[in-house]
Formats: structure tokens, C-alpha cells, sequence
């Protein structure tokens, strides 16, 4: 690089802010809700006394509150039942078909693959109006088990793309020198490919729990007072009257978030290849 | 085994189609049979249908102009006293109303007073309790709402409706909401995905070309707001920007407003913007970063030793190869701002609410499903389009999952 200018310097140092305050906007909001869940005062904005640091004006009773309140810790069962179940059958049946698609041999894998992609393009409320429409006529509205089906449908995608990422990066010699060696296709299967796909399948497995976890519109069209979630609960709250509260729920779903992130990117890491 | 040696080829791809058929059919049952319930609910509605069977067919026979004949009010007498003691009077007389706004209370107070009637002549006897029944547009909207396949709801949607005469024309203009309001999604769409352009190619840049080490910091702080909950972002921009919130208290204490003049930035237009920009700014970094971080440095350079300027470097040599960069996002954005419900239902107030809002209405205020499935239908062939668009760019299968 040639001897900067001042103008240049006056260029970068503009780009710099300006690109110092989009990370600001990206976190901002994000960070600010953290210390007011610590607000000793029922109010959405700093008061004096957590401007002064000064302790008393921080206090953990939003948290007890909502570890004490049966609407909260029945979300989080709820959202943890259903998450779980849909992410456990979108997990099998994706990494099933990412096997298949990943597959030279695939006929009409164009096609096939926008089907199964399809949950992951189409706007929510599309997908829940339809939904509603369908499962109310299968009696499968306002049951754990629609719900399940509904958030398992979709998360697989996700599955479905972060596996056949990490087979397409895979040497298909491996599984011929497996095979020439004599192994049949179930063992070369669980000895060759599956090691190789696993971090392929816990990350579509986070993503398609992560998809669960914040999905509110279907739930909203077809839960019933049993089945309400964690995002549920968080929606009516926004509603009706905004409580404190919810920055509690929301430090601890930012806390999850983060979580999450991490683990994918420490497999994303261990599979050694980026897959998206 | 014996099959597979007789033809060496179908055997790999009986095995990789029978790995893909449990989530083929698991898709198909709990995702695409929906969506085709919708699709048929959009054009098919047999409430009217079913409840006025006589009725309708003698009003096939109408010539459309004339007051009908004794035997239509009679057959409607009937079909309506049965309809209220079933239960489904209200469904019939909110779809009639629909098209013919005012109904719903002639057919209500009507069927009232003729389960207490002794037979007829009934001709005379509903034109006494109303005029209404003298009006032939009256028995054109029970025609039209009898229908059992319609395309009224899709012409309702983009406000227009079937005449008297048969014809289509356009919907009185109290009632023609949908068009601007699909103009307002586009309009709003194209706003923030040209926000986000110019707010993340800079930021795309920064991580691109940043040293190895400080790159993945510096993704992860793209990737939080990324992974975090989409009620969360959207709970903290009410936190942030209500009139009491953390923006206006600072604006106030900093002395650039006065406390009686705390802005309105949230229930309106501003809200869904900033929130919608806030959310969809990572899927315009992502996939601008994973292009520029592929651009060599040396481009730049060279371009520089060949006297270009900087601004000519960038606009001749960096910005063209970052094209499918900028493409790949922008739809990406554009596509998933069309769809958005929950941040507009949440900070939009009234003059910030989008298409998908009024689909989310109709299902659960209106109860007009059949024009909520239109709208849906709309939508979504709106979005496929674009997604076809996408996949020829970009290709689905390699969408940045971050």
C-alpha cells in the first residue's frame, strides 16, 4: 500500500464508525434488555440508581417471579416437549434423506429436494394458515402431538441442508475402499460415513430445535390453553401489558441463543469445513 | 441380490430414493397436504351451498333482473328456518353479507320472524319485513355466496368483484384495502433491503477483509443477533423506542427533545422498519461476507498500480465481483419481508401492519378463511416465484444458514 493521505485517512476513519455503529444497532437492543431484567423498579428503562451502580437499584425479582409463575415454567415444559419430539424426528427423517440425496444415483433430485425445502421458504403464516386448515380437520389442533408434527416438518430442512453440505465435502473413495475391503453397506455406513456426518447432523439437529423453540405463529393458530410455549407466553405478554418480566425471559433466551451458537460453531469447527 | 446382478445400475438408486421416501412422505402429509387444504379452501366454500340447496337451484332459473318468483322465497323461508334450528344461519348470513355488506342483519331479523310465520304466501311477507328482499342485488349476493366453487375470494383480494351482470369490476372504494396494502409490503420490502444493503456491504467488507484471528469475533457479532430469538429483538425494540423507553429518554436528557416531545417511534411504520431491518440484517452480511471473502486482496492492488483510483478500483474491479453477493441477499431479504408477520403485528400499530397481518386477521378475527386462504395462496406463489429466482442465482441447497 502506497504512504496514506490524510484524505484516506479521513475516508477510513469514517468507514471504521460507520461500520462501528452497524455493530451497535446489530447489539444494541440485544444488550440493553440484559441489565434492565436487573431493574429493581418495574420499568422498561434505566433508572438513576443503575446509572449510579448503585446495587440496591438491581434485584433478581423478575427472575423469581418467573420461576415462580406456573405460565412460564408450563411454557418451557411445553416448548421443551415439543422441541424436543419435533427435533428428534426431523433429525431421522432428514438425515435419512440427506444420505439419499447425497447419492449420485438420486433420481429427480431437483425436484425432490425443493419439496422437502419448501417448509423452510414459505412465509409462516402461509405455512400456519394451512396447517390450521389441514390439522383441525384430523382433530390434530390444540393436541402436543399436531404441534410436534407441525414444528418436526419445519425443522428438517435445516437438517436436511447442513448434512447434505457436510456429505458434499465427503470422498466417496472412502466408501469404496471400505467396500472393497468387504464391508457391506450398513457397516460402511456406521463406520465411514456416520463419523464423518455427525457434526453435520448435531448442527441441523441445533437449528431445527432453535426453529421450535421460537416458533410462535403456528402455535398461535393451533395450540390450545395446554399446549402454550415459551414463545406463546412471550407473545401475549408483548400484547397484553409488557412486564418486566419478559426482559428476564428474554436475558435467558439470549443466554440460550448464545449457547447454541457456539456449539454449532464448535462443530462447524470439528467437521472442518464450513457448511453454509 | 439376485435382482441387483440383473441390472447393475437400479439398485443404488432403489436404495438412495428409499432413504429420501420416509421424509418425502412425512413432508408431503404434514406440509404439502396442508398447504393444498388451503389452496382448495381458497376456491371451494359449501356452507351457502349445502344450506340453501332448493333455494339456489330455482335461482339458477332467474332471469337476474325481476323480482324472483314465490317459490324462491318460499324454498329460502324454509331453508333459513332450518338453517337457524342447525345452527349454521350465522355462517350463511356472514358469507351473504360479505358480498353484499347489510345483509347479515335483513337475513337474522328475517328468519326471526318467518320461524313464527304460518306458512305463506311469503313473498308478500319478507317485502313487508324488509325491503331488501324487493332488491334483485339481494339474490344476486345469495347466488354468488352459494357458489360452491368461487373465485370471489381471490377477486375480493385484489379488490375486485363479480357484478350483478356477471362481470368483474371494481370494489366500492371504501372496501379496496388489499392492493395498497400489498403495494404498502412491496413498498416496505424494498425499503429495508435496500437499508440493509447499504447498512451490511460495508459491514460484509469490514469481516471480509479483516486478519484471520478477528474475523470470527467479529462474524460472532453478526451471528448473536442472528441466532437470537426473533420476539426477543422484536420485545427490546418496544423496550427501546416506546416513549418512555431507553432512545427517547436519552434524546430527552442529552436536550434534544423536551419531555412533552418524546418522538413516536414504535405501533407505526417506523417500528416495522427499523425492527424488520434489525432482523434481516444478518442474511444480507452473510452471504456479501462469503463472497468478498473471497476476492483477493491483489485485485485492488493491481487495480491501484494501474492508476485507478480508489473509487474507480472499487466501482470497476470489487463491486462487480461482489454482484452475486449483493443479489443473493438482497432477495433473500426481500423474499423473507414479504412474509413478515410477527414484528409487524407487534410494533407496527395500525399503520405498520403487512399482508401476512391481514391473513393472520381474516383467520382469527374475521373468520373469512376463504379470503385468508386466498391471500395466502397470493402470497405464497408470490414467494415461490421469487425462490425460483433464488435458486437459479444461488441455488436453495446452499442458503446461508450462518
Amino acid at each position: 500500500m502506497a504512504a496514506t493521505s490524510p484524505a484516506d485517512r479521513v475516508r477510513g476513519f469514517v468507514y471504521l464508525a460507520f461500520c462501528a455503529a452497524v455493530f451497535v444497532f446489530l447489539l444494541a437492543p440485544i444488550l440493553v434488555i440484559v441489565p434492565l431484567s436487573f431493574n429493581a423498579q418495574p420499568y422498561f428503562t434505566f433508572t438513576e440508581g443503575m446509572l449510579r451502580f448503585d446495587p440496591d437499584a438491581y434485584s433478581l425479582r423478575w427472575y423469581r417471579q418467573i420461576m415462580a409463575d406456573e405460565a412460564w415454567t408450563g411454557g418451557l415444559a411445553n416448548s421443551l416437549i415439543i422441541g424436543g419430539s419435533a427435533t428428534a424426528l426431523a433429525t431421522g427423517l432428514g438425515t435419512l434423506a440427506a444420505l439419499g440425496l447425497a447419492s449420485p444415483a438420486m433420481p429427480a433430485r431437483r425436484f425432490v429436494t425443493g419439496l422437502l425445502i419448501s417448509p423452510l421458504v414459505t412465509p409462516v403464516i402461509v405455512s400456519a394458515a394451512g396447517m390450521f386448515f389441514f390439522y383441525s380437520r384430523l382433530g390434530l389442533t390444540q393436541t402436543h402431538v399436531g404441534l410436534i408434527l407441525a414444528h418436526a416438518a419445519m425443522g428438517t430442512p435445516f437438517v436436511v441442508i447442513t448434512v447434505t453440505a457436510t456429505l458434499s465435502g465427503f470422498n466417496p473413495n472412502l466408501t469404496r475402499a471400505a467396500a472393497s475391503m468387504g464391508a457391506g453397506p450398513l457397516r460402511i455406513f456406521r463406520q465411514v460415513q456416520l463419523p464423518l456426518i455427525v457434526p453435520g447432523v448435531l448442527s441441523g439437529a441445533l437449528f431445527a430445535f432453535a426453529t421450535s423453540f421460537d416458533e410462535v405463529v403456528v402455535v398461535l393458530f393451533m395450540a390450545g390453553v395446554e399446549q402454550r410455549t415459551i414463545p406463546r407466553q412471550m407473545w401475549a405478554g408483548v400484547r397484553e401489558q409488557i412486564s418486566p418480566a419478559i426482559l428476564a425471559v428474554a436475558t435467558l433466551l439470549i443466554v440460550f441463543a448464545v449457547s447454541l451458537l457456539l456449539t454449532v460453531a464448535w462443530l462447524r469447527q470439528r467437521s472442518g469445513r464450513r457448511t453454509a | 441380490m439376485d435382482g441387483a446382478r440383473a441390472s447393475p445400475g437400479r439398485r443404488p438408486k432403489l436404495l438412495a430414493a428409499l432413504l429420501v421416501l420416509p421424509l418425502l412422505t412425512f413432508v408431503v402429509v404434514t406440509f404439502i397436504a396442508p398447504l393444498a387444504t388451503m389452496l382448495f379452501r381458497s376456491v371451494h366454500d359449501p356452507v351457502v351451498a349445502d344450506a340453501l340447496p332448493e333455494t339456489l337451484a330455482l335461482l339458477a332459473e332467474w332471469d337476474g333482473e325481476s323480482v324472483p318468483e314465490e317459490a324462491v322465497y318460499g324454498a329460502l323461508a324454509r331453508e333459513l328456518v332450518r338453517a337457524q334450528r342447525e345452527r349454521t344461519l350465522g355462517q350463511i348470513a356472514s358469507r351473504i353479507n360479505r358480498v353484499e355488506g347489510g345483509l347479515r342483519s335483513v337475513l337474522t331479523r328475517s328468519t326471526r320472524r318467518l320461524r313464527d310465520a304460518e306458512g305463506g304466501p311469503w313473498k308478500g311477507a319478507m317485502i313487508g319485513m324488509d325491503t331488501a328482499w324487493a332488491k334483485p342485488t339481494t339474490w344476486h349476493a345469495i347466488r354468488s355466496a352459494g357458489e360452491r366453487f368461487t373465485a370471489r375470494h381471490y377477486l375480493n383480494a385484489i379488490d375486485l368483484q363479480r357484478l350483478p351482470d356477471g362481470s368483474v369490476g371494481p370494489q366500492p372504494e371504501e372496501r379496496r384495502i388489499y392492493v395498497p396494502l400489498l403495494g404498502r409490503t412491496l413498498l416496505v420490502s424494498l425499503g429495508v433491503t435496500g437499508l440493509c444493503l447499504l447498512l451490511g456491504y460495508p459491514v460484509a467488507h469490514l469481516i471480509a477483509h479483516a486478519p484471520a484471528n478477528r474475523q470470527n469475533l467479529l462474524l460472532m457479532l453478526v451471528l448473536v443477533p442472528f441466532w437470537t430469538s426473533l420476539l426477543v429483538r422484536t420485545t427490546s425494540w418496544i423496550v427501546l423506542l416506546q416513549t418512555q423507553g431507553v432512545v427517547n429518554d436519552a434524546l430527552v436528557f442529552f436536550g434534544l427533545f423536551d419531555d412533552d416531545g418524546r418522538l413516536a417511534l414504535v405501533y407505526n411504520m417506523i417500528g416495522t422498519f427499523v425492527a424488520m431491518t434489525h432482523i434481516l440484517l444478518p442474511f444480507m452480511v452473510l452471504p456479501l461476507y462469503s463472497v468478498m471473502r473471497s476476492i483477493p486482496r491483489l485485485h485492488m492492488s493491481a487495480a491501484a498500480s494501474l492508476g485507478a483510483g480508489r473509487f474507480q478500483a472499487f466501482r470497476r474491479i470489487y463491486w462487480p465481483q461482489t454482484l452475486p453477493g449483493v443479489g443473493a441477499g438482497s432477495l433473500l431479504v426481500f423474499i423473507l419481508a414479504i412474509g413478515f408477520y410477527i414484528t409487524p403485528a407487534l410494533v407496527g400499530g395500525s399503520s405498520g401492519q403487512l399482508i401476512a397481518n391481514m391473513v393472520a386477521y381474516h383467520m382469527q378475527t374475521s373468520l373469512n378463511w376463504g379470503l385468508a386462504a386466498a391471500l395466502g395462496v397470493i402470497l405464497l406463489a408470490g414467494v415461490l416465484m421469487l425462490y425460483w429466482v433464488y435458486d437459479r442465482l444461488v441455488g436453495v441447497e446452499r442458503m446461508s444458514l450462518g
